[in-house]
């Protein structure tokens, strides 16, 4: 009789549950998963090298792509690790902007990640509403940053500039009459923070309407619950952070643990989850987007009523106004000196954490005294995650694996950089 | 936080006595040299001596310190007495809060070997072949030490600095063989912005 032998399933890159470009070898025993082997790095575009050969200020729309489910979070770690360097505080006006702008990314990539994970293990729905919440949070983007996705908005020193006093507007064309015009502005007419807060009205609501499609239903739960189980051992030995580390009953967050920015003026609370499974993974991400919606709220309520600069006045790191700049001729030659040179960060170096919605994402920069960064490392979460694949989906069906990967929330901007 | 690094400090002296090389506490954070020799030996103690216990090891990367403090041309400037490739780690401890930096330099620089640090972390097992891909280093005891970044049969390390920019080879489709071939870059670096390291105080005009 012949011997039945495992047999080699190539899944991906061009899967549309692979998010992104992962290719995964796996091997199999009927319908079950003996070993799988991610290969990663088909989006590899050498960021960190490209910074080696770009000024300080340069690298910052590199840092948006790596993540691009959450962008503007990922430039963060990278602007404080450069005012770490530099020996510079930051307005706190420009620390609230970019708290409540880190949690906005928070809930986008928590949508989109959820939404997709739903949508991969046979949720249709899911996605069609969490992508309708997802254009709001890339309006609120695009009026403050002008571009939608890739902001480039956080700079070494503070933010780009102020938050818009007026909402951008739809306007009646062939396609929009005036009465779906209106129906639209509505949350419009006043300013971006006006917007956020309805926003952050309405979405606790948005997040019921999710828990009713998801967290009592029999087939999302019998696809979730118990798969992927990580101890909490196994979850820190493979180097976990984040919602995947939560998932699993360890109660760390560095938002809490070690506080960066104005997070520790703010109240909020950590989910944790019990079993560590895929289900307790979800659960935590679904709460976290309530808790980062608590945060914004505080947020906006002290931007309102706390104006203020949102950079630094120091002009070897921060650019003068326009109008000084075309007024003065010192702070002309500043503006030339800082966008042609750049920013000279003194030798040393820097590693800065924070908890991006992914896990722990880190810049570990080390300057030589130059123009230019000597090396930047990027610690991405997804990473790690995804490192752990062979270890969380061995002994799984191979449908599992599906539901394994959108657990981990990977993005290939991020794992591969 | 300062009281608490000294803390780890001193709790690091006493544990590792001889085998710390090096240890600064900079810019709120702390540093740790070792000897190749002692690197696995002194990763074990981390994680498992209860006045430490770094449980979780966040980050590892390979650092090519060939053209440190130089401009203009870097291939060939670095000194062949000093230790060229280190290994960089970011160790985070849990139960007591702090960080710790892991840097270990190896020591023969055409050929660096490390020591592996899967077993003590099994985290660290894809950092570590990023590092061989990316920079070359060696890690003695890892299972599976293959290529993850760059492309199936890449030849180089791209992240060293001798390394162009532009890489060695490009790819595009040939219509008349009908598939994907590689030839030599057609492009050449470019260099934008030089890069120029300032005396300290530089332009500095008394009001800042």
């Amino acid at each position: 009789m012949a011997e039945i032998q495992n047999y080699t399933l190539n899944f991906g890159p061009q899967h549309p549950a692979a998010h992104g470009v992962l290719r995964l070898v796996l091997e199999l025993d009927g319908e079950m998963v003996v070993r799988a082997d991610p290969h990663i790095g088909l989006l590899h575009r050498a960021t960190e090298k490209l910074a080696e050969q770009k000024t300080w200020l340069q690298s910052v729309p590199y840092l948006d792509r790596l993540d691009y489910t959450s962008m503007l979070i990922n430039e963060h770690p990278y602007v404080m690790a450069i005012e770490r360097l530099l020996g510079i505080e930051v307005p706190l006006r420009a620390q609230y902007i970019r708290v409540l702008f880190d949690e906005i990314t928070r809930i986008h990539n928590h949508l989109l990640s959820i939404g997709t994970q739903a949508l991969d293990v046979g949720a249709m729905t899911m996605v069609l509403y969490t992508f309708r919440e997802r254009e709001d949070i890339v309006d609120m983007m695009e009026a403050t940053t002008g571009a939608r996705m890739h902001g480039a908005y956080y700079r070494p020193g503070g933010v780009y500039r102020d938050l818009p006093g007026q909402m951008p507007r739809y306007e009646v064309n062939k396609f929009k009459n005036a009465k779906t015009v209106k129906a639209l502005n509505e949350a419009r007419s006043g300013s971006l923070l006006d917007f956020i807060e309805d926003f952050s009205n309405r979405f606790p609501g948005y997040c019921d309407d999710y828990e009713t499609l998801l967290t009592d239903n029999r087939i999302w739960k019998q696809r979730l619950v118990d798969i992927g189980i990580v101890s909490k051992e196994r979850a820190l030995q493979r180097g976990f952070t984040g919602p995947m580390l939560r998932g699993s009953g360890v109660e760390w967050d560095l938002r809490k643990k070690q506080p960066y920015e104005v997070y520790d003026r703010l109240d909020f609370d950590i989910p944790v989850g019990v079993n560590g499974d895929c289900y307790d993974r979800y659960l935590v991400r679904m709460e976290e987007m309530r808790q980062a919606n608590r945060i914004i709220k505080q947020c906006v309520a002290w931007l309102r009523d706390n104006p203020g600069p949102v950079i630094v006045d120091n002009h070897k790191v921060a650019p003068p106004s326009r109008e000084k700049m075309k007024g003065n001729m010192e702070e002309l030659i500043h503006h030339f000196k800082l966008f042609t040179e750049g920013i000279h960060v003194p030798s040393g170096e820097v590693y800065a954490g924070i908890e991006h919605a992914k896990g722990e994402f880190g810049v570990y920069l080390i300057s030589d005294g130059a123009n230019k960064p000597y090396r930047m490392k990027l610690r991405s979460a997804a990473f790690t995650h995804l490192s752990a694949m062979d270890e969380m989906s061995k002994g799984h069906m191979i449908a599992d694996a599906v539901t394994i990967i959108g657990t981990m929330d990977i993005v290939f901007g991020d794992v591969d950089r | 936080m300062s009281a608490k690094l000294e803390q780890l400090s001193q709790s690091l002296q006493d544990v590792l006595g001889e085998r710390i090389v090096s240890i600064t506490n900079a810019l709120g954070e702390l540093t740790l040299v070792v000897a190749a020799a002692d690197y696995s030996a002194v990763a074990t103690i981390l994680r498992d001596h209860p006045d430490l216990r770094f449980e979780q090891l966040i980050d590892l990367c390979g650092v090519d310190y060939a053209a440190y403090g130089q401009v203009g041309a870097m291939l060939g400037a670095h000194p062949a007495d000093q230790p060229r490739f280190a290994a960089v780690s970011h160790l985070l401890s849990i139960s007591h809060n702090w960080r710790l930096r892991l840097r270990v330099f190896a020591t023969d620089n055409d050929f660096p070997v490390l020591d592996s640090l899967t077993p003590v972390w099994n985290g660290v097992n894809w950092f570590e072949r990023e590092a061989f891909d990316l920079f070359g280093i060696m890690f003695a005891g890892h299972t599976d030490l293959r290529r993850i970044l760059t492309d199936y049969g890449f030849v180089g390390h791209p992240f060293r600095k001798d390394f162009p920019i532009s890489g060695y080879v490009e790819m595009r489709y040939d219509a008349e063989q009908k598939r994907v071939i590689y030839q030599p870059v057609s492009i050449e670096p470019r260099e934008v912005t030089p890069r120029i390291i300032r005396e300290e105080n530089y332009g500095a005009t008394g009001r800042g």
